[in-house]
């Protein structure tokens, strides 16, 4: 068994699928930070609101005014470096620590899809993947290698089948087979889709896509890992992230997940996107292969190996955590996040905050949109964590007005997967009073409900 | 067999690339159970424009009013006046929440009922002459609630109101900051009405997309906002002090008329419950609206009667306010937690507007990247 594993870790192979993986990352990141920029959405959700909801442990991650831009510009430059393979090293932290600053900037615009970027991102800092068709390799030949360790192909393949698999278990709940919500709510809406306008209003694809998206997600590695199965399995993978970029407003995501499959195919193939590639950009690609040594690239201190190990262990654990905490995790959202739950509830909330003068009794109520972007608001009300430090700011804000003694109470109201809304935390709770912490947060009210599953 | 694969590879971008660009471009007609046209339809032909043209036709009656009371500034036509701006201004509350298009452009409701009214900066802007209705400081010196003050406020006897328009050293300009308050008003409703009539409408019921920028997304968001801030809040919430230490009777709506604060709120109410039943403005009959939408999509879901619920909360609170005094500033003088309980019934409206019909509609808050956990 330990000479199996010695022996996995001593096996090589060709760097063509690395080098692939390397440029197409690197470039669609560029594009996905271009296209954020020119959404205008730097601003947007950056720099016009007044409050950013932070992550616990994080909150000195704030954006930095106008200078916020300056982040995004070097995280746009750093991606397209580590496309191009110039400075890697250097090139692909600076990516992975801008990005993931950006991201803990503001809790509200959390996605599974950026955290996905961000663990990509760190498990390349230790991978090889500047060693062929790269400016590195180019400029310097000893560099340049062939043959890479083969573990570090498949530590890609890992993370993919890890977000796909999670994906799919997550889905394994009587809400989403059952009852098909929350896409019961969804799908309707898309009624001015050419063709499938009509398609969406029925239960059965409702129910067709609902167990056909959990099977895929738990499928999509084992097919893709199988020569065979493995052209079959890419053309899903194709349909159904065109089906979720038709239907849900989820960016450059399905394009990156396409994208990033082809990892799965063999070298003939990604010798051929570098040839293509190198047509294109008219590049002498026989000269590029023969800088490339034949040698094998060796890794020459051995930390990559440890690091990723203790990386993989708690990707894999982490998502479990909420089995730690003993509500309903999609009415609690404790365990939640980082996850890879994605699109997997609806639910739509309304909080309002009380402001109390603890000794007079006397109190007022606090109007959101003074404080609030209407997308900040909409994720605030339905998320414990975000309730939370949100009073807690008001609590601060109105102390600081002069204001004495003061409580902070919310009555909010949560509808989740298409229920009837029902009062969400305990409005009798002086929300000043708690902490955020790891610990359940017993002011949440019941769900009054169950959801089946895992 | 490799043709074969990457043909079927183009064949999905080509589906991809037309079914991104169906963003931008007409929806083709689908023909589904539930014709959102059909409803932007009702809304604008059966609700939207008639009630536009009505309240239109108040305040030309107002502006021809206020000439006769600027030309004979009498106690008679004062009265006459006065009552021309309070079937205007009740007029006003069937309009006031379509803050869409054009008159989301010109502000409409900022420019036509922001209260309290500043007091002191109106007799200082008649003191110099001075005043652009225009720049979006002036809001809270023109439209119903400056009228109010210059019809109701400025004595207590009508034989005393008169006199700042005959005798008082600076009548003139009174006279025309009158002249001026009830000239903008017909103008910026006339600018809306004709927009409508003039093209709007076809757009509208033409935008059927599914987005932020859609119609019925647009409208619904406009809908919920213009209930929540301007009719519970501003109507109910403020005056009784549920924002403040303490109650705020100065910033009740039409405070200086004082009696007809309960008929305005009512009226109010009357007109988001229409609206959401789809209820013609001219009749009876009801049309495809908010309400056969939700009953449409719980075919689908099986969940709670969601409209039964809603048209239900609404006669609670209805009811509620029915019980309020005509004049909201004695009702929280005297009693103001009947105010607190009429504001408490709207905000359950409040609830299940945000909360269930936003959930069970889909509609989109915002253009931004979620994935809807």
């Amino acid at each position: 068994m330990f000479t199996a594993i010695q022996k996995y870790f001593q096996k090589n192979t060709q760097a063509a699928p690395l080098a692939v993986f390397r440029v197409l990352f690197g470039f669609m990141m560029f594009l996905g930070i271009v296209r954020f920029w020119a959404n205008g959405w730097i601003e947007k959700l950056y720099i016009q609101p007044k409050f950013f909801f932070s992550y616990y442990g994080f909150e000195w991650v704030k954006p930095i005014g106008n200078y916020t831009y300056i982040i995004f510009a070097i995280c746009g430059i750093a991606a397209l470096f580590v496309a191009l393979g110039y400075k890697y090293r250097v090139a692909i932290i600076v990516f992975y620590l801008s990005f993931t600053y950006i991201e803990l900037m503001d809790k509200t615009t959390y996605l599974n899809h950026y955290y996905f970027i961000s663990c990509v991102a760190f498990l390349m800092i230790f991978l090889p993947a500047n060693v062929y068709f790269s400016v590195d390799a180019y400029k310097n030949p000893r560099k340049a290698f062939q043959m890479v360790p083969k573990w570090t192909i498949d530590s890609i393949k890992l993370i993919l089948g890890i977000v796909y698999f999670y994906a799919g278990l997550a889905k394994l709940n009587s809400d989403w087979l059952f009852n098909a919500m929350p896409l019961k709510i969804w799908l309707p809406s898309k009624y001015d889709l050419p063709f499938l306008g009509d398609l969406m209003q029925q239960p059965w694809v409702h129910y067709t896509f609902s167990w056909s998206g959990a099977l895929y997600d738990l499928a999509i590695p084992f097919l893709l890992l199988y020569r065979r199965t493995r052209w079959f399995a890419f053309a899903l993978v194709i349909i159904f992230h065109v089906m979720t970029r038709v239907l849900f407003p989820i960016g450059m995501f399905p394009y990156i997940m396409i994208v990033s499959t082809l990892i799965f195919f063999d070298t003939g193939f990604h010798r051929k996107v570098i040839r293509f590639i190198s047509k294109l950009l008219r590049i002498d690609y026989s000269k590029m292969v023969a800088l490339s040594q034949t040698k094998k690239y060796r890794f020459k201190r051995n930390i990559a190996l440890p690091i990723l190990a203790v990386f993989f262990v708690i990707q894999l654990l982490f998502p479990w955590r909420y089995l730690a905490y003993p509500n309903e995790l999609f009415w609690t959202e404790e365990g939640y996040r980082f996850s890879w739950r994605v699109m997997l509830m609806e639910k739509a909330g309304y909080a309002q905050f009380k402001i109390k003068n603890t000794e007079t009794g006397e109190q007022f109520l606090v109007d959101n949109t003074d404080f609030l972007t209407p997308f900040q608001e909409k994720q605030m009300s339905t998320q414990p964590d975000f309730i939370l430090e949100y009073a807690h700011f008001l609590g601060e804000h109105f102390e600081a007005q002069g204001h004495e003694n003061v409580a902070v109470y919310a009555e909010s109201y949560v509808a989740l997967n298409g229920r009837l809304s029902q009062p969400y935390v305990n409005p009798n709770v002086d929300l000043m009073k708690q902490r955020e912490s790891f610990r359940r947060k017993n002011w949440i009210l019941p769900f009054n409900d169950t959801i089946k599953g895992l | 067999m490799k043709f074969l694969k990457f043909g079927i590879f183009l064949a999905l971008v080509a589906a991809n690339i037309t079914a991104c660009s169906s963003d931008s471009d007409g929806p083709e007609e689908t023909d589904d159970a539930f014709d959102r046209g059909a409803m932007l339809a009702n809304w604008a032909d059966n609700i939207i424009v008639p009630a536009y043209t009505s309240f239109n036709s108040k305040v030309v009656e107002m502006e021809a009013a206020t000439s006769s009371f600027t030309a004979t500034p009498t106690v008679e036509n004062l009265q006459a006046l006065r009552a021309v701006w309070k079937e205007a201004y009740v007029s006003f509350q069937n309009v006031s929440m379509f803050e869409i298009g054009k008159a989301e452009e010109v502000r409409f409701r900022n420019r036509l009922n922001v209260y309290p009214t500043n007091v002191s900066q109106i007799e200082d802007f008649i003191a110099t002459g001075n005043y652009d209705f225009a720049l979006p400081s002036t809001i809270d010196k023109q439209g119903f609630p400056a009228l109010d003050y210059m019809l109701n406020g400025l004595a207590e006897t009508d034989a005393e109101i008169v006199v700042f328009y005959t005798s008082n050293p600076n009548a003139e300009s009174y006279k025309t900051y009158l002249t001026t308050l009830s000239q903008t008003i017909k103008g910026l409703s006339n600018e809306v009405l004709s927009s409508w009539t003039g093209g709007y409408r076809d757009a509208f019921v033409a935008n059927t997309s599914s987005s932020a920028s859609g119609a019925v997304d647009k409208l619904t968001n406009d809908y919920i906002f213009y209930f929540e801030k301007a009719l519970r809040a501003g109507k109910v919430g403020i005056p009784a002090g549920i924002f403040s230490n303490g109650t705020l009777p100065q910033n009740v709506e039409a405070f200086y008329k004082k009696d007809i604060s309960k008929e305005l709120l009512l009226e109010a109410i009357n007109a988001s419950v229409n609206f959401f039943n789809g209820k013609n403005f001219n009749g009876n009959s009801n049309g495809a609206s908010f309400k056969t939408y939700l009953d449409y999509l719980n075919t689908i879901k099986n969940g709670e009667n969601l409209s039964a619920l809603i048209n239900n909360q609404f006669t609670v609170a209805k009811n509620k306010a029915n019980e309020l005094n005509a004049n909201f500033v004695e009702q929280i003088e005297t009693d103001n937690s009947k105010m607190l309980a009429t504001y408490d019934e709207l905000q359950r409206i409040v609830v299940l507007l945000k909360v269930d019909m936003i959930q069970a509609l889909d509609v989109t808050i915002d253009y931004v990247d979620a994935d809807g956990d």
